[in-house]
């Protein structure tokens, strides 16, 4: 099986902030705007470097949103930051109207998604937003592994016309994926070839899905792990392939089973290949305080619960 | 540049053109459609600079959005009479597969709409993000936004308020419809808006009043003293005092014509009121 090595811990929002940092350069209609988190969301570079593309709006997540719809008109493309909370559930309607009903090409970038987010607890630990945004018509949405991909999704999403929901995440975790990988939006990637099961992951459990597929096949199951950085459109194909050879899935992800890439997963082989299916994921639960490791340790998102729940899925094989 | 009579007779048949609309589908808002008419009219025929070759960048040309996005009756008929699209396509309203939909959207591709509303609250927002896009692209036109005085009491019209003055956002004229009615009755009695010229001043916008906004003349001065007003470093607002319903003796000074249509004999009184002028579609 194919082995993958950390090249060193980095957080996602980093890559974010990188990425965006060489549009900037690259790219004279990029548009930046924040709401107060221009630290968190690693914005600083853009905004030290191209002042007049940066926008500070306060914490006014609402007019950030409207108003990079706006701003499309002229040509810019807009790329807003703020954490996942508040770039979805707060401003719901906002993004509906402005952004998605109009067709606008506007890029929701979304840090701090999930429990990884930590101390700072529920309030700010969004479990909810890929169901929201994936629910909206015309929206593509994104949830990056590690602070390679979430680079170059960053640079990716820039050339591609229409709104789009980037997602990432706040503690350093594995840097896995070539720091030259060509992204390309709607294809998944498959990491390791297996037999036995497929591990459908995306975020921060691609790694966990990793470290898990090397500890089953010392176990003797054979695992075959897709990392899924795009959720909507989905790659329903590289799915259906690889489950028809494997006969069982497990999906992961740091989100509610209700409304995640677990049920995209569900529908795809309800209507192609109906298959055993495992969801790793929150349980319709709020998060809570904690260090991000144990956090995902309590909720049942790491390594341990995909390897429980592989041994659980293949079991059910017919 | 048409005379006072021609504009006059512009906004007769906009109303008449709001009536008919609204009664073949039985549904839309007429009341406060009516009290805009003098509004839209002085902004497409006689002070915007605008091709009607629509592009949605909308470069080197003036920008309007509509943020109380339910009066599209008088947005889609001054629209189709200022050349954007067939006046006959106003037969189409609020039907099935029409590009003019209940509430105005770019999602049908209607000709002279830059983004959707309805849901209020929106359209200040919009309207700065392209105002602050025309000023990067060194464009020197300018964007102006309607909004209902009911529709102030959506919070995030006060972050867009905030940001337009605080960012120096001087090439933005936004009108505020103060026609003091919203669905359940007049603003007063629903949530009173208080001291709105105050308020505007006190975030640090230029702020002028029409008295009369249902007098052609009044809102032409009105939004030309405005156009003056702009590049001096503050968001220039015009509260538009109008009369929900006007043109119409029955459906004036009340909000029972927020959302209703009239029925055929109420029609046939209204249009009496309003003889036609240009032609009806």
């Amino acid at each position: 099986m194919k082995k993958y090595t950390d090249s060193g811990k980095k957080d996602t929002r980093s890559g974010f902030g990188a990425g965006l940092e060489e549009l900037g350069k690259k790219n004279e209609n990029v548009v930046a705007l924040c709401a107060d988190l221009t630290g968190s969301l690693k914005m600083d570079a853009f905004k030290e470097n191209h002042p007049e593309r940066f926008f500070q709006v306060g914490i006014a997540e609402a007019n950030m949103i409207s108003m990079a719809a706006g701003m499309t008109i002229g040509g810019k493309i807009p790329f807003t930051g703020t954490f996942a909370n508040f770039s979805t559930g707060r401003v719901y309607d906002q993004i509906r109207q402005s952004v998605a009903y109009s067709g606008k090409n506007v890029k929701i970038c979304a840090s701090h998604a999930g429990v990884t987010l930590g101390e700072d607890g529920a309030t700010h630990q969004i479990l909810e937003d890929l169901g929201l945004m994936k629910m909206l018509p015309g929206m593509t949405v994104i949830n990056t592994c590690d602070y390679n991909q979430t680079k170059a999704a960053t640079l990716a999403i820039a050339d591609y016309d229409g709104p789009v929901y980037l997602r990432f995440g706040r503690p350093k975790v594995a840097n896995f994926t070539p720091e030259d990988q060509k992204f390309e939006i709607g294809k998944a990637v498959q990491l390791t070839e297996g037999t036995d099961v497929t591990i459908v992951a995306t975020g921060h459990l691609v790694w966990e899905a990793l470290q898990a597929a090397e500890q089953l096949e010392e176990a003797g199951i054979s695992a075959e792990v897709i990392n899924i950085h795009t959720i909507k459109p989905l790659d329903d194909e590289a799915i259906l392939k690889s489950v028809k050879k494997t006969g069982c899935v497990v999906t992961a992800e740091e989100h509610n089973y209700l409304g995640g890439l677990g049920e995209s997963v569900a529908r795809v082989l309800a209507e192609n290949h109906p298959t055993p299916q495992e969801f790793v994921a929150t349980q319709d639960t709020f998060g809570e305080s904690g260090t991000p490791a144990q956090l995902m340790e309590k909720y049942g998102l790491n390594a341990d619960a995909i390897i429980k729940a592989t041994k659980k899925v293949v079991k059910r094989k017919l | 540049m048409p005379n006072t009579a021609q504009l006059e007779d512009f906004v007769t048949q906009v109303r008449r053109d709001i009536l008919r609309q609204v009664h073949k589908v039985n549904s839309g808002h007429p009341g406060g459609s009516l009290g805009c008419a003098e509004f839209f009219t002085a902004l497409y025929q006689e002070v915007m600079d605008y091709s009607t070759d629509f592009t949605m960048d909308g470069k080197n040309e003036d920008l309007f959005f509509l943020s109380n996005g339910h009066i599209s009756p008088v947005f889609y008929s001054v629209l189709a009479r200022s050349g954007f699209f067939p006046v006959e396509e106003l037969n189409t309203f609020r039907l099935l597969d029409s590009r003019l939909q209940g509430h105005p959207t770019t999602h049908e591709g209607l000709p002279g709409v830059r983004i959707a509303s309805g849901s209020l609250g929106q359209g200040m927002s919009a309207a700065i993000g392209a105002a602050e896009t025309k000023k990067l692209n060194k464009d020197t036109h300018l964007v102006y936004s309607l909004h209902g005085d009911g529709e102030l009491q959506e919070g995030q019209n006060w972050e867009a308020i905030m940001y337009a003055a605080g960012n120096k956002v001087d090439n933005l004229i936004s009108s505020v419809d103060v026609n003091g009615q919203q669905i359940d009755g007049s603003t007063d009695n629903v949530l009173p808006l208080g001291k709105l010229r105050e308020k505007f001043e006190a975030f640090g916008w230029d702020v002028l009043d029409v008295k009369d906004g249902n007098d052609i003349t009044q809102v032409i001065e009105g939004l030309k003293e405005a156009k003056s007003r702009t590049g001096k470093g503050k968001p220039v607002c015009i509260l538009l005092h109008t009369v929900m319903g006007n043109g119409v003796d029955f459906m004036m000074h009340t909000h029972a014509w927020h959302g209703k249509a009239p029925n055929d004999e109420q029609l046939e009184t209204a249009l009496a009121q309003n003889p036609e002028t240009l032609g009806d579609y």
